[in-house]
C-alpha cells in the first residue's frame, strides 16, 4: 500500500513539474543560447552510436530475413520487410533507448549532481525556477533532435539491409531490387508514425529523466543510484508504452 | 565597497515554528525577530536545526506549524518571493559548476532582465574588485579555493542587491585568517548596503563581534535570545557550555567513541 502511493505521488509531482515546465514555453525564445547548447550535446553524443546501432540492426536484419525467407523464393521482399521494420518500429525503439543510455542518464546525472550541492536550492532562492532553467531547454532540445535521430538510424539501417543484401552470397539481391521494393511498399504515414512514436518516447525519457534528477536527496553516492534508476524507469517506459501507441497508431 | 547599492531592508518574523522530519523532532515552537537593517546571529551547536530554520526563509521547507514571516508577509507566498530580494549564501558556496565565475555572478540579472549586459559587466566587475576576486570571472568554481568559493558566493548574493541577505555557517572550513576576513566582509555588507542580515553560525567569535543581537539554538528550541553582552554574562548551564565548552578525555562519551572503534 505504501509502495501504491508512493508510485501515485511520484507520478502526481513528474506531472507537476512537467506543466510547469510547459508554462514556461514563451519563455523559450530568450534561452536560445542554452537550445543550441543542449541540441549540440544531444547531437554530439547520440548520433554517432544510433548510426553504428542502426546499421547494424539493418544488416543482421537482412541475414534473418534472407534466412528464412529465401526457401519461399520471396528475397525481393527483404527491403520490403527492413524498411517497414526500421522506420516503423526499430528506428523508434532503438533511438529511444541510445537517448535514454546517452542523453537521460546524463541529465539525471547532472540535475541529481546539481540538486545535491544545494545548486537547485540556490536557483530558487534566486527566484529563477529549476523547470524553466534546467528542463525546459533540455525538452526542447531533445524535441528538436529526435527527428534527425531518427533519419538517421532509419537511412543508416536500411544501408545496413543493402550491404547485407547485396555482398551476401547466399542473399546475393542488388541494390536496385531492394530499394525498388522498399520505395513501393513505405508510404508518408510510416514515416510519420515512426516520428510521433520517437518524439512520445523522448519527450517522456527527458521528463521521467529531469524528474529523477531533480528529487534526488541525500549525499553524491544518490547521484549513481539516481542514474541507474534513471535508465531502468525509461527502458521499461519505452517498452510498455511502445505497444500502447503501436496499437493506436496502426 | 563603492559597487554596493543602499537597500530597504525588511523584518523577519519567526512564530512558533515546528518542523519535523519523519519521528525526528528539529524545531520545536521556535520564535524571534530580526529588525530591518539588524545583523541577527543564530548560533547553535550542528544538528541543533539553525540550517533548516533558515531554509524556511527562503521557502526550501515548509513549516509543520508556526509561521515565517518576511517584511510581515509568508516566506513560502510567491509574491513575497517575487517582491523581497532574499538572499543566501550556502554553507558549501552551492556555486553553479557548469558556468564561470562571472557567469555564476550575472545569472540574476540576466534572467530577471535587470539591466543590459554592458551594465551587469560593470556590476559584476566592480562587485568582483570589491572583494578582491577580480582575477577568478574566467574560471570555473572548481578551480577555486575554499575561501575564494565563499567570496564568490558572497559576491552572487550582492549582486541580487538583496534587502535580505542569510549566511549558512559562513566562515565553516575557512582558516582563521579568512574567517576573520569573511566575518568583516559581513559587517560591512550590512554596514554599506543596510540590508537585514541573518547569520547562522556556530562560530562564537564571528557571532560576539558583529551580531546587533543573536539566539542560541538547542535540540529545536531557543535558549537564549539577546544582545552578545547578555551572552556573554548569561549563567544558564546550558549556554556555558555551548560558550565554554571542556575537553574532557575521561568523559564517558569519549571512551564510548573509542570503544566503537
Amino acid at each position: 500500500m505504501k509502495a501504491l502511493l508512493e508510485l501515485f505521488e511520484w507520478i502526481g509531482s513528474g506531472v507537476q513539474m512537467a506543466l510547469k515546465t510547459m508554462s514556461y514555453i514563451p519563455s523559450l525564445p530568450r534561452q536560445w543560447k542554452r537550445l543550441l547548447e543542449q541540441c549540440l550535446f544531444m547531437g554530439y553524443a547520440t548520433v554517432p552510436l544510433v548510426a553504428i546501432l542502426s546499421f547494424f540492426i539493418g544488416a543482421v536484419l537482412a541475414l534473418q530475413i534472407g534466412y528464412s525467407i529465401m526457401d519461399f523464393g520471396a528475397k525481393q521482399y527483404i527491403g520490403t520487410i527492413i524498411g517497414l521494420s526500421m522506420v516503423r518500429e526499430l528506428s523508434p525503439v532503438m533511438t529511444a533507448i541510445m537517448v535514454t543510455g546517452r542523453v537521460g542518464s546524463a541529465v539525471t546525472a547532472e540535475l541529481a549532481s546539481m540538486k545535491v550541492y544545494q545548486e537547485v536550492d540556490a536557483l530558487r532562492t534566486m527566484n529563477i525556477p529549476p523547470e524553466r532553467f534546467l528542463v525546459l531547454p533540455r525538452l526542447a532540445a531533445i524535441v528538436l533532435v529526435i527527428p534527425v535521430l531518427l533519419i538517421v538510424s532509419v537511412v543508416t539501417g536500411w544501408i545496413g539491409g543493402q550491404v547485407v543484401c547485396e555482398y551476401v552470397d547466399w542473399i546475393d539481391l542488388s541494390s536496385d531490387l531492394y530499394y525498388n521494393s522498399l520505395k513501393s511498399f513505405i508510404k508518408i504515414d510510416d514515416l510519420t508514425d515512426g516520428l510521433i512514436k520517437a518524439e512520445l518516447f523522448g519527450v517522456g525519457i527527458l521528463l521521467i529523466s529531469s524528474h529523477l534528477g531533480l528529487r534526488t536527496s541525500g549525499g553524491p553516492r544518490e547521484i549513481g543510484a539516481a542514474v541507474t534508476r534513471a535508465v531502468v524507469v525509461c527502458i521499461i517506459f519505452v517498452l510498455i508504452f511502445d505497444y500502447f501507441i503501436t496499437n493506436i497508431l496502426i | 565597497m563603492e559597487s554596493t547599492v543602499t537597500v530597504e531592508p525588511v523584518s523577519v518574523s519567526i512564530e512558533n515554528l515546528y518542523k519535523s522530519f519523519g519521528e525526528q523532532k528539529v524545531l520545536r515552537g521556535v520564535s524571534f525577530d530580526v529588525k530591518p537593517g539588524e545583523i541577527f546571529a543564530l548560533m547553535g551547536p550542528s544538528g541543533s536545526g539553525k540550517s533548516v530554520l533558515m531554509r524556511h526563509l527562503v521557502a526550501l521547507e515548509q513549516a509543520d506549524e508556526g509561521e515565517v514571516l518576511i517584511g510581515g508577509e509568508p516566506a513560502d507566498d510567491p509574491g513575497t518571493q517575487g517582491n523581497i530580494r532574499t538572499a543566501m549564501v550556502f554553507q558549501a558556496g552551492a556555486l553553479f559548476n557548469s558556468m564561470t565565475v562571472y557567469d555564476n555572478l550575472a545569472l540574476y540579472p540576466r534572467e530577471h532582465r535587470l539591466y543590459s549586459e554592458t551594465v551587469i559587466w560593470e556590476k559584476v566587475t566592480s562587485v568582483m574588485r570589491a572583494l578582491s576576486i577580480e582575477g577568478a570571472g574566467r574560471k570555473i568554481p572548481a578551480e577555486l579555493s575554499g575561501g575564494m568559493k565563499k567570496r564568490v558566493s558572497v559576491a552572487r548574493a550582492i549582486i541580487m542587491e538583496p534587502q535580505l541577505i542569510l549566511y549558512d555557517e559562513p566562515t565553516s572550513e575557512l582558516d582563521p585568517i579568512l574567517a576573520a576576513t569573511t566575518t568583516e566582509l559581513i559587517a560591512t555588507i550590512a554596514r554599506e548596503t543596510g540590508a537585514t542580515s541573518l547569520v547562522v553560525t556556530h562560530d562564537r567569535n564571528l557571532a560576539l563581534s558583529i551580531a546587533d543581537r543573536m539566539a542560541l539554538l538547542m535540540d529545536g528550541k531557543l535558549v537564549f535570545r539577546g544582545t552578545p553582552d547578555d551572552l556573554r554574562n548569561n549563567n544558564d548551564p546550558q549556554v556555558l557550555e555551548f560558550m565554554n565548552p571542556t575537553i574532557d578525555p575521561l568523559n564517558p562519551r569519549f571512551r564510548k567513541q573509542e570503544n566503537d572503534v
